[in-house]
């Protein structure tokens, strides 16, 4: 079987300096993996990559999602095929209201699947519903994307996008960072409640607090641009005790 | 051997332009010398150039080089020309005024179907009228000056001189439309329009070209006068033809607790100078002038204002944007003066700038003239590309390149459009902008 997400020996620089340093990684549907490490060993680099972002060069290795190379997909492509990025920190994007980039944005990825556009009313009703489950109040859709949205409300929006665009790989950055605990749970149970047997996750975290809310499958940890080391769910367990230093030497 | 070069400048005498049509130009006697005197100033100067500070930018000699002969008045051929063009206009339900080539087309215009309190004359027929000692003082420039609207006066063929009563309230805009079907000739307008006290109105101006009318002048003048108390929502939408030249000159005066809105979208022409002087004659009044440029190709837009804060308590609000693709270029200067008496003035203007390109260029020149003390001013300009963080979120939602940048356009220049109160006038607005970015590709 063809694996949903097969990184293979990644190295990407930023400028001139290697981030990543042959990094591999397989997902299948339906797994949730989370990927742990602490500051600077690339996780975030290796979600931007996957995702699209300009500015990283990859120098070596291969990212196939259902077997088709990503590199070589334009960051929209790769949303209209499935693969949906949940930022660690959403932007703010003034004078363009929610709804409306929610139904462009909507719509723009049906497009280019051959499928057919959403109608306004339709639409409406489709995001009405998924808004309801995450305790996000309509007028937060009438606003600028965005604008004015608490931490916890920006991460919420991140979640009705993942709801409504029903993506097939969701990589989770640092979804923890800067929300409370209650602000965590209500988001942590709107993901919790889109894991399904077609869908896979990779939750990137600092911290193996948010993996008491999602559970994964599987654990990877970096360090220094690789994964040094992968395992079932004990492991986040076993970096809560013991840290990170043991694994800087093994990179 | 000293031989004095002959000048082989091919180009008409300046002259010309003037004498050579002196006799097709409305009104006489004291009309006629105006018109002489008026054209003599103009001649004096010459076409402005960049030595003169308030056209730094926007060298009329290098871009504009000459002044071409006046259009000819419209045939019935070029009225059917210009009823097409009407056709494809936006939609906007309105009394209208049409000036095809410089002249009014009363079987295109509502002249006898306006509202009750509403007046309308041509200039031509004022200008005309030798009993009307009055006449002469429309072709004078108020708080306007230099050559170009010197030579306004010298040559303006027609326009219209709406008075509103006091207390007036209008149920539908006045709309002034400008169709050239002629190429390559110019053609002077200069339209005026009185808000009585309590008057509320709203005037309309499109500038459109008729089928393949290219490379033509338009020089068009409009002095406005806001009653005591009275409203005005303005609203100008410039979509002449790629190669046109439009020059244009708004002078408002504002009576006192009057509100005045007005609104430009210069999204045509390859050379165009929008100058508005506005004046404040009573207190208490408050004014916001917003502008969106939108431009792309070869295209150079000048958006000159001189707000004179002459009296004590009044507030003005500028807000410009411009989006400027391709070697497209955009200017805009802004002067606010507040005057030794014009205590707690509230001034604030603040202009933006998107290059989409490398070559686009923008200019920004706020200035602030302050000469009172207890007065609140602030102006703010920017200038700078789609912000990449942005674009990259949109698209990682699926947008494309285009769509993404699309979107943050339209927000971009919907901090200038909202300012238009009406529905209607905003959507068209808010059309023209879509339409810009769907050309665009």
């Amino acid at each position: 079987m063809t694996a949903l997400l097969e990184v293979r020996d990644l190295q990407v620089r930023v400028e001139d300096r290697e981030i990543l340093h042959g990094l591999s990684l397989t997902v299948n549907e339906g797994e949730v993996h989370a990927i742990m490490g602490p500051n600077g060993s690339g996780k975030s680099t290796l979600s931007h990559v996957i995702a699209g972002k300009p500015g990283y060069e990859v120098t070596g290795g291969e990212i196939l999602f259902r077997g088709e190379d990503l590199l070589e997909m334009a960051p929209d492509e790769r949303a209209a095929k499935g693969v949906f990025l949940a930022f660690q920190y959403p932007v703010e994007i003034p004078g363009v209201i929610t709804m409306n980039f929610l139904r462009t944005a909507y719509n723009a990825q049906r497009k280019a699947r051959g499928e057919s556009e959403l109608m306004a009313p339709e639409f409406l009703k489709k995001v009405r519903e998924v808004a309801k489950n995450l305790n996000i109040p309509q007028d937060m859709l009438k606003r600028g994307v965005n604008v004015g949205f608490s931490g916890g409300e920006k991460k919420r929006n991140e979640i009705l996008q993942m709801a409504l665009f029903e993506p097939s790989l969701c990589i989770l950055d640092e979804m923890d960072s800067g929300l409370d605990i209650d602000a965590l749970r209500v988001a942590a149970d709107g993901v919790n409640a889109l894991r399904s047997p077609g869908r896979a996750m990779v939750v990137i975290t600092h911290y193996q607090r948010l993996l008491n809310y999602i559970i994964p499958d599987f654990v990877h940890v970096m360090s220094k641009g690789k994964v040094v080391k992968s395992g079932g769910k004990e492991l986040a367990l076993e970096l809560e005790a013991s840290g990170y230093t043991q694994f800087e030497d093994a990179a | 051997m000293n031989i004095a070069l002959a000048k082989t400048d091919t180009r008409r005498e300046p002259g010309d332009i003037f004498a050579s049509v002196r006799d097709r130009l409305p009104g006489t006697g004291k009309v006629a010398e105006v018109r002489q005197q008026a054209f003599e100033a103009y001649a004096r100067a010459g076409l402005p150039h960049r030595r003169l500070e308030d056209w730094k930018y926007t060298d009329l000699r290098a871009l504009m080089r000459e002044v071409l002969p006046l259009a000819a008045a419209p045939d019935s051929s070029a009225l059917e020309r210009a009823k097409a063009a009407l056709a494809s206009l936006a939609a906007v339900d309105a009394h209208r005024l049409v000036l095809v080539d410089g002249v009014i087309a009363p079987a295109l215009s509502d002249l006898n179907a306006l509202e009750a309190g509403v007046h309308v004359r041509t200039l031509r027929e004022i200008l005309e009228d030798n009993s009307n000692n009055a006449r002469a003082d429309l072709l004078e420039n108020g708080a306007a000056s230099g050559a170009m609207i010197a030579l306004n006066a010298a040559m303006a063929t027609d326009g219209v001189v709406i008075t509103v009563a006091n207390g007036t309230v209008l149920a539908k805009p006045i709309h002034i439309v400008h169709v050239a079907t002629r190429s390559s000739a110019a053609t002077y307008t200069r339209s005026f329009l009185k808000l009585g006290q309590a008057a509320h109105a709203t005037l309309v101006e499109s500038f459109v070209a008729a089928g393949d009318a290219k490379s033509y002048q338009t020089n068009d003048a409009v002095t406005v006068w806001l009653g005591d108390d009275a409203n005005l929502q303005h609203v100008r939408l410039m979509a002449d033809s790629a190669d046109a030249t439009n020059l244009t000159t708004v002078i408002f005066t504002i009576g006192a607790k009057a509100r005045l809105a007005t609104f430009n979208m210069t999204s045509g022409g390859g050379l165009s100078r929008y100058q508005g002087y506005l004046t404040f004659a009573g207190e208490g009044a408050e004014v916001s002038v917003n502008g969106v440029n939108l431009l792309n190709g070869r295209q150079h837009a000048d958006t000159t204002l001189f707000l004179d804060h002459a009296v004590p308590h009044c507030a003005s609000r500028e807000v410009f944007r411009a989006v400027v693709d391709d070697r497209a270029h955009s200017v805009f200067q802004g002067r606010i003066i507040v005057q030794p008496k014009a205590q707690k003035t509230d001034a604030k203007m603040m202009t933006r700038a998107l290059l989409l390109s490398d070559e686009a260029e923008a200019d920004n020149k706020p200035e602030l003239e302050i000469f009172a003390d207890d007065v609140t001013c602030g102006h703010g300009a920017t200038t700078g590309a789609l912000d990449e963080s942005l674009l990259f979120y949109l698209r990682a939602r699926g947008l494309s390149e285009k769509e993404a940048q699309a979107l943050l356009i339209q927000a971009f220049v919907g901090e200038a459009i909202e300012s238009i109160a009406s529905d209607a006038l905003r959507e068209v607005a808010i059309a023209t902008a879509q339409r810009w970015l769907e050309v665009r590709g």
